[in-house]
């Protein structure tokens, strides 16, 4: 039964246009599958696609059914996670990691008719969608908070795994703070985990101890949230999502992927029989990246500069990565005035100009 | 590269933090395996301690009340282990598993209220003047209860295990159950209580990191630290100091390697992150010439009538 669904479901892949082998499903209830990295309680980055997902619920009902599973690590195991939804009749799957990448591109070739959207990665395929946030739109806006907070210069960063996207957000903080406040200095800790709040709260005390008042990170807990406020008087800021309960101190902002609207909008193009192959990656303007409320622990004037600095991006009349640039070995990238293409940002494997450390390669 | 960044007074304290729920489930461990059973729940009997000491904690305001709730949580979810296989004789490795699955999914249905909620803080023990000398001061003066109950633990356990009636005993019954048995002790009983401390052992220690070293609850937060407690009993040889010294070497690369890092140190990130499990390794290999004391029967059930 399975087998011969499988080879019908190539064929028509093969000969027709996408539209009709979904039109020819129209009647089930469209399956939704998603595939978290972390657990959906972890309070950032997986919450906050378990977020979208309910809200693809709420919005379609009874047309729809959701299934998840959390805590898939990346590897061959994602592999067989996504297998397993295909096989289950899921029509749309997200992966929601980027060391998801290659399982994804893998079980796209054997379940053709089924639609595959792979978060933060780059190879797509015909029935594999790639987006992501410009997340590091918004780590303009941390950057710019965080050089204007920091009263030792030393800025902690916390950074998961040495992929552009992190780099990205690393070089886009370092731009900004050193922008406001040229005395700054990042030390960067990678923890090689996405998620592991015991190694992310040690991180985070590593930091302060040697001398950081903010911390940064692109870990997905809210360890060091709890190790700042352990500390006393260091600044944080929410990481994928708003973690306001950390609020006022030591968390004075944060990023807030917001993923929702784009779930939905697939989920509907999937029922529609409109789902082609894009590649979306959407900042601040489409608000799929939000800057959470800045808290009264920041003075007023740089509040207004943060969010004319929010605003500056989302109306597109200021790009983050602005010239003149240099990379880290002095050569030049950016002249004054050129803003980096998307290419560029998207495969980002170097450090601007004033960052110290090398990137484990 | 700027080493002088690292305070290595601060790296001593902090290492001894992060030693701490390693050694007290790996001491735990240590008695259930020197009365014969191998318990592989560990990590499922951690982060139900985990959940449970925070909830009571967050409940009462007490984290006194909350630490001795993790001990019982994880005395009762060991509980689960003895009726599988002390009373219906199930596999010991297979039963210890599936005690890691089912802890892992209790603890994260348990802990849906508490995402998100910050613990009262655990109270220092700052003993005045003491705490006070420079160098020592900190390292040894300067921390929480249960750092110091850890290590009271290890000498306690050593001592029994060594120069009390109970501790032969309960090493008679690990060697060999049928003569213990035939001597007249209850081997089952005797095993039954020294699973539950095994157990009471992890939930403390899976306490520690949910109220001390993250104060949080997220779901998964002892991330692994059950399975480098088991290993670090075989590291030690089923011995009380060695499993002491192991957790604090795993604790201190640990930690290390995130100071060097943050120092900006030119060695390869991976290295570092590597580095602890490759140590591990290396004193592993050197260790086990050191072929004393395995316990005989580990693993092995008995039943009164073979």
């Amino acid at each position: 039964m399975k087998l011969t669904k499988l080879f019908t479901g190539a064929a028509v892949a093969l000969g027709l246009a996408t539209g009709l082998s979904t039109a020819a499903m129209a009647m089930d209830k469209t399956k939704v599958g998603f595939v978290y990295v972390g657990p959906v309680g972890d309070g950032g980055w997986t919450y906050e696609h378990n977020k979208g997902r309910l809200a693809v619920e709420a919005e379609f009902g009874d047309k729809v059914e959701t299934v998840f599973v959390e805590s898939v690590p990346e590897g061959p195991d994602a592999e067989r996670v996504m297998t397993q939804m295909a096989l289950q009749g899921a029509d749309l799957i997200f992966t929601t990691s980027f060391g998801y990448m290659d399982p994804t591109i893998n079980v796209a070739k054997k379940f053709p008719k089924v639609k595959f959207e792979h978060a933060t990665g780059y190879k797509q395929a015909e029935n594999v969608s790639v987006y992501s946030a410009r997340f590091y739109e918004g780590r303009a806006v941390q950057g710019t908070i965080a050089g204007h907070m920091t009263k030792s210069n030393i800025i902690g960063y916390i950074g998961s795994y040495p992929i552009p996207e992190v780099i990205r957000g690393i070089n886009s903080a370092y731009i900004h703070a050193q922008k406001v406040n040229p005395d700054v200095e990042f030390k960067i800790i990678w923890a090689y985990t996405w998620f592991d709040p015991a190694k992310e709260a040690d991180a985070a005390k590593v930091l302060i101890e040697q001398g950081a008042d903010v911390i940064l990170q692109h870990t997905d807990s809210t360890a060091p949230q709890a190790a700042a406020q352990a500390a006393g008087n260091v600044i944080t800021f929410g990481q994928a999502s708003d973690m306001s309960e950390y609020g006022p101190m030591p968390r004075v902002s944060s990023i807030i992927d917001d993923w929702a609207p784009y779930y939905i909008a697939r989920t509907q193009a999937v029922m529609d029989g409109t789902w082609t192959s894009v590649n979306t990656w959407d900042g601040i303007g489409a608000g799929m990246v939000g800057i959470g409320e800045i808290s009264d622990a920041v003075p007023a004037d740089v509040k207004a500069t943060a969010l004319a600095l929010k605003d500056a991006l989302a109306d597109g009349s200021y790009h983050a990565f602005t010239g003149p640039l240099k990379k880290q070995d002095g050569s030049d990238w950016l002249a004054e005035g050129e803003t980096a293409d998307d290419g560029t940002l998207a495969g980002m494997n170097f450090y601007v100009e004033g960052l110290e450390g090398d990137i484990p390669q | 590269m700027d080493l002088s960044a690292i305070n290595p007074v601060l790296l001593i304290a902090s290492l001894m933090v992060a030693a701490t729920p390693i050694l007290l489930a790996a001491i735990g461990e240590l008695v259930v395996e020197k009365a014969g059973v191998l318990n592989l729940g560990v990590e499922g009997m951690m982060i139900v301690g985990a959940i449970a000491g925070f909830a009571i904690t967050v409940e009462s305001g007490s984290p006194f009340l909350g630490f001795i709730a993790a001990a019982i949580a994880g005395a009762l979810l060991s509980l689960l282990f003895v009726v599988l296989t002390q009373v219906a004789q199930a596999n010991q490795v297979a039963s210890g598993l599936a005690l890691t699955l089912f802890g892992l999914g209790l603890s994260a249905l348990m802990g849906q209220g508490y995402v998100g909620i910050k613990p009262p803080a655990t109270p220092k023990l700052e003993i005045p003047l003491l705490s006070d000398i420079p160098v020592l001061g900190p390292i040894l003066f300067n921390h929480d209860l249960v750092l110091y109950l850890g290590i009271a633990l290890t000498a306690a356990v050593w001592a029994a295990l060594k120069y009390t009636r109970m501790g032969l005993i309960l090493r008679a019954v690990g060697e060999n159950h049928d003569a213990a048995h035939a001597l007249g002790y209850k081997v089952i009983r005797i095993r039954i209580m020294a699973i539950m401390f095994g157990g009471a052992c992890a939930g403390l220690g899976g306490a520690y990191i949910s109220l001390i070293r993250v104060p949080q609850w997220t779901e998964g937060m002892t991330a692994g630290v059950g399975w480098i407690a088991l290993a670090l009993v075989v590291f030690a040889s089923w011995k009380p100091w060695r499993a002491l010294l192991g957790a604090y070497l795993f604790g201190g690369v640990t930690v290390i390697q995130l100071n060097l890092q943050a120092a900006g140190v030119a060695i390869p990130v991976e290295y570092l992150a590597m580095s602890p499990y490759l140590i591990t390794i290396i004193v592993l290999v050197i260790l086990s010439a050191d072929k004393s004391s395995a316990p005989a029967a580990l693993g092995r059930n008995f039943h009164a009538s073979r």
